[in-house]
């Protein structure tokens, strides 16, 4: 086999399972409805503002009621030291010049 | 046009022999490309799916939550502000909330203790979207998807909690099982498990643990004349924003907090492009560069004479660059498409394996969720153009140089 041959091959293979999986994704977020829907209706029941992503300190885990001065807020030159808080990066509303 | 396709076959014939030839380098050069994309496309579908997923879910988030500052933190709100509040024209209610944190040092984990809505004890009227289950909830109302709330016949009452699947999971404890809280004057409050959140709400709901006023209040010592925080609706949605700042200019000690900043909270720190990936990312995407425009520029002896015995045999200096236009091709695709089916798999199968140790952080509670997929084709156009095409680029321009040399010079070795 020519080695064109081959590598059209394996290109198609590859073409063929993104492919598949864009389909899974597709058939995924159609399936997903109803649980994003309970999720939501959660939240609205109970007045949730943030989704439980880092339980580490208070203000990682609800990032958008967190203080204004976060990150020094043990002391003045308290800098933040949680590792979701290098991970994630402050609310544009902080960072917008007024 | 056959002729054609036959011509850039040969080509593809050849440059694959070419690079087999070099197997260790290629192959090298193959494996980082496909852990560069590996690397930007599970961080392009981590983020955009949780980016997605969170606008989908807190969407339902209050319209306006005020919380008291006192010396630039938050404090808890009087209760006495309340009807301040609610005689402003445009609000339509205002509703206090009790919420708050305990770090429970047996695990080392903190949890969030929240005390529902008045309503979500009384109400037994909610929409067909609240799929919330009770003992004696008409399960048929709520279509087929499985209750949220697991209280298995049992309600929130003053002694009980209901706790996230998180909590269950971590202090391996579940409906019936009690469990010490110790109060803020130090006597301990045995409170009993009434029920577990579901588990497929556990991106909202790990750590949550829900508790009545009463035993909230006896829990942290806070007295009636204050509550945690406020929630306002307005009757105009058009008019959150006016209301907040009127809140704002009427009680100056308060911070209004919008439903469009919380949904751009999270819009904004899972950015890919900010924050401790892009650091981690751009250092692997500068080593990546150094080494195609090393391998591409800095041709080796060997390269240099194969394009010289190339033109002496007749190729033209545009075959010349059409065969190193494919192999670049090859290497990248491959690359490419390799790339992002590792990632699709890494995040959307496995959990995101690579990231978890940074998201964890050292959290001892950490929710267990599957992402749902949403890619669209901006995003695999993004990443086609962020690696295909520079790499490509970056092979074809300085082998104009080489390939326009003198064959006599290039099969001499001189010319360097």
């Amino acid at each position: 086999m020519r080695n064109s041959t081959l590598f059209f091959y394996c290109l198609s293979v590859e073409v063929l399972v993104l492919s598949l999986l864009l389909a899974h994704a597709s058939v995924r977020e159609g399936a997903a409805q109803d649980s994003l829907g309970e999720k939501s209706a959660l939240v609205k029941r109970l007045g949730l503002t943030d989704l439980c992503l880092f339980t580490e300190a208070r203000y990682t885990r609800h990032l958008s009621q967190a203080d204004l001065n976060t990150p020094f807020q043990d002391h003045p030159l308290s800098l933040e030291h949680f590792p979701s808080g290098s991970f994630t990066q402050p609310p544009t509303v902080l960072t917008q010049q007024p | 046009m056959n002729a054609w396709i036959e011509k850039q076959r040969y080509i593809i014939d050849f440059t694959l022999s070419s690079l087999l030839r070099r197997k260790v380098k290629n192959i090298g050069l193959l494996a980082l490309y496909t852990l560069i994309v590996f690397i930007l496309a599970s961080t392009m579908f981590f983020t955009y799916s949780i980016k997605k997923e969170a606008s989908l879910i807190l969407k339902g988030s209050p319209e306006i939550v005020v919380q008291k500052i006192l010396a630039g933190r938050h404090d808890l709100f009087p209760v006495g502000y309340i009807d301040t509040i609610r005689q402003i024209r445009g609000v339509a209610g205002v509703e206090s909330r009790l919420w708050g944190y305990y770090y429970d040092s047996l695990v080392g984990a903190n949890y969030t203790l929240l005390t529902p809505p008045k309503e979500e004890r009384t109400d037994r009227s909610q929409p067909k979207t609240a799929t919330v289950a009770s003992e004696d909830a008409d399960t048929g109302a709520t279509g087929p998807a499985k209750p949220l709330f697991e209280l298995n016949g049992a309600k929130l009452e003053p002694g009980t909690l209901i706790i996230g699947n998180g909590i269950a999971r971590v202090r391996n404890i579940t409906q019936g099982d009690y469990m010490p809280f110790r109060a803020f004057d130090g006597t301990v409050m045995n409170l009993r498990i009434a029920g577990t959140l579901s588990s497929r709400s556990e991106l909202v709901s790990s750590d949550l643990m829900l508790i009545t006023e009463a035993d909230f209040r006896k829990l942290f010592g806070i007295d009636t004349q204050h509550v945690t925080d406020v929630i306002v609706t307005v009757k105009n949605p058009r008019e959150v924003a006016t209301v907040a700042g009127k809140i704002k200019k009427r009680l100056i000690d308060l911070r209004p907090i919008i439903r469009d900043e919380i949904l751009r909270t999270y819009d904004s720190i899972f950015n890919w492009r900010g924050g401790m990936m892009i650091v981690v990312f751009s250092a692997a995407v500068l080593a990546f560069v150094i080494f195609a425009w090393d391998k591409a520029s800095g041709l080796s002896a060997g390269e240099r004479r194969e394009i010289g015995i190339l033109k002496a045999v007749g190729w033209e200096t545009s075959d010349v660059i059409l065969m190193k236009f494919w192999e670049g091709a090859i290497v990248s695709l491959s690359a490419f498409f390799m790339g992002v089916i590792l990632a699709y798999v890494h995040v959307f199968f496995t959990g995101s394996l690579v990231f978890e140790p940074a998201l964890k952080g050292w959290s001892s509670l950490y929710p267990n969720f599957d992402l749902t997929p949403f890619i669209n084709a901006e995003q695999l156009t993004t990443l086609f153009f962020l690696t295909v095409v520079p790499y490509t680029v970056a092979t074809i321009v300085p082998i104009w140089r080489a390939a326009t040399i003198d064959p006599d010079t290039a099969m001499r070795h001189t010319g360097e």
